[in-house]
């Protein structure tokens, strides 16, 4: 009932574990994947390593969750030894690479590509890094970065994960389909802030970071909406979905797949499990068959 | 349907009391409740340094401490920090240790601490408490009056040597104190240095005793998100802190890797040289 073509990967059900949870290693890839996940996406690398944010890195409660974590990571080529491949794992791995100059992207994804994973998602879009330029922002450079990435992928479907810290994501999105990009992952978290007011600080070492969890889902749904009107390469939607109908309402935007991150937080790992089994109930309730009936209802 | 009740953001608590341990090592009180088991740890913050993962080393219905050991940068502010200062705490966090009788616990330097709620809960357990020398010794008048046998690396106080020597002996039988009769030890429980955790794994495999060791990796959450902790498929912050024998078997990093802040696997060595 759930499976899933998304740029043709099979996918046994929509949901995706998204970029910077857990995913660090090849066993707790395989853990996610026996938890139920349709395809698991690693935390970001690029071209060196880095340490990341001091801690606190991340904290939330009921309905927010807020992360600095600074895209720490071993970088490509200490990754290109630890993974060896992604090609042979229980579910589709995706890659999330990065780099500070365009040049950079194009290199982290040529190395990337030689571990043939499923797909290679470019995160121009987090919301407390500096990178330099804003290639979140400047429909200009998600098209340099966009070109530089797909040169250098092979056959490999990539995806640009856009923020929703702009003024206009479709004009973002539209750009990235014009230079090549097979698929969109929207969105990276609201840049946002929290103060001890006993401590009179930022929790967040780096002060800056990004809002995530059930508080996210609603801009989220209105960018996928936004960006399914705009483009016709598939979308996966990423943002607060935390149940079964986040899922469901994610689709009727015109998600193809779901990413979920801040959900391991609120319902364990198994959230993928969960969140499947809650859309075939709500399938089988309402009598739809198939997403695919469902996908982009919303706009009619 | 089911629902989510969380809060995992620090609070901010007023040390009510401190207390030298040993050199360099104090214990930093505070007059709340926390609802924690024996093994368990706090996300400890100290506003504009750092946050850090700590044992809840004391626990009564109002009352709870962590133990620490000035070693890094955090741990160095920290010991500045008196009475009445604040910190930002979070949790409980992690798993516990099973509740066992005929128990021997094999404490090395601060590892103490992890232990010490455990050792409080447990009838009659024998301690084997080692550090490198005499000051650096903790515990020895909480624990007074338990059957505890001290060992010091350079024989300033107590058995000059390891704990893991006193450990093959008391599961061979053989008595310390002969006013006391030791029964069958059934189950080791050990928190410190991981080459003695490692050790004293072995040590419980040939005797064919359970053993619960208390490990520790970089953290960064302390809830199960962030990765940062993995060792092989577990994640020690929400998996562990405490892991079993069967558990430890399978663990080829134990004792061998572990990853640093970046998530690059390096071997122990490396690790503790640079976090």
């Amino acid at each position: 009932m759930l499976q899933t073509s998304l740029c043709s990967i099979k996918l046994s059900n929509p949901t995706i574990l998204a970029s910077g949870i857990l995913g660090v290693t090849k066993e707790s890839i395989d853990r996610m994947g026996k938890n139920g996940a349709g395809a698991v996406t690693l935390k970001s690398l690029c071209h060196e390593e880095r340490l990341g944010f001091d801690n606190p890195i991340m904290f939330g409660c009921d309905d927010i969750f807020l992360n600095a974590v600074g895209l720490p990571g071993q970088g490509i080529d200490s990754a290109v030894k630890d993974f060896e491949r992604l090609d042979n794992l229980t579910v589709p791995v995706i890659a999330s690479i990065y780099g500070y100059k365009i040049k950079q992207f194009g290199e982290v994804a040529k190395k990337m590509a030689s571990l043939n994973p499923a797909m290679i998602e470019v995160n121009v879009s987090c919301p407390h890094m500096d990178y330099g330029k804003p290639y979140y922002a400047d429909s200009e450079l998600i098209d340099g970065v966009t070109r530089a990435v797909k040169a250098n992928s092979g056959k490999i479907p990539v995806s640009i994960k856009l923020s929703p810290n702009v003024y206009d994501i479709k004009e973002l999105a539209h750009s990235a389909e014009r230079a090549g990009a097979d698929a969109i992952t929207a969105i990276n978290t609201v840049s946002g802030m929290m103060i001890d007011i006993d401590a009179r600080k930022p929790v967040l070492s780096n002060k800056i970071g990004g809002v995530s969890g059930p508080a996210l889902k609603p801009i989220a749904v209105r960018c996928v909406y936004e960006i399914y009107e705009t483009v016709k390469i598939p979308i996966i939607g990423t943002g607060g979905v935390t149940y079964g109908k986040d899922a469901i309402e994610m689709t009727m935007a015109g998600a193809t797949a779901v990413g979920i991150g801040t959900g391991v937080y609120y319902r364990g790992i198994d959230v993928f499990k969960k969140v499947s089994d809650e859309m075939i109930k709500w399938m089988k309730k309402n009598k739809v068959k198939s997403l695919e009936d469902i996908r982009g209802c919303a706009h009619k | 349907m089911e629902q989510c009740c969380k809060v995992d953001i620090p609070v901010m608590m007023e040390i009510t009391k401190v207390v030298q341990e040993a050199k360099g090592i104090k214990s930093f009180f505070f007059n709340e409740k926390m609802e924690s088991h024996p093994g368990q740890f706090i996300m400890v913050w100290l506003p504009g340094v750092d946050e850090k993962p700590m044992a809840v080393s004391y626990w009564s219905k109002n009352e709870f401490a962590f133990t620490s050991q000035a070693i890094g940068r955090f741990t160095k502010t920290l010991e500045k920090i008196k009475k009445c200062g604040k910190l930002g705490i979070r949790g409980p966090y992690g798993n516990s240790f099973s509740i066992k009788e005929n128990a021997c616990v094999v404490g090395g330097g601060v590892g103490m601490a992890s232990l010490a709620t455990l050792i409080d809960t447990l009838k009659k357990p024998i301690i084997i408490n080692g550090s490198r020398n005499k000051e650096q010794l903790l515990y020895l008048k909480r624990f007074k009056g338990k059957s505890m046998i001290a060992t010091t690396d350079d024989g300033t106080y107590g058995r000059k040597g390891y704990t893991t020597d006193v450990l093959e002996e008391v599961l061979n039988g053989k008595k310390f104190n002969e006013s006391e009769f030791f029964s069958k030890i059934k189950i080791v429980y050990t928190c410190g240095p991981e080459i003695m955790m490692k050790k004293v794994l072995e040590i419980c495999n040939k005797h064919n005793v359970e053993c619960e060791a208390s490990l520790e990796r970089y953290m960064g959450c302390g809830f199960g998100i962030c990765g940062k902790c993995m060792i092989n498929n577990k994640i020690v912050c929400i998996d562990g802190p405490i892991f079993n024998s069967k558990q430890l078997n399978k663990m080829t990093e134990f004792g061998n890797f572990a990853r640093l802040k970046s998530g690059r696997k390096v071997s122990l060595k490396e690790y503790h040289s640079r976090i």
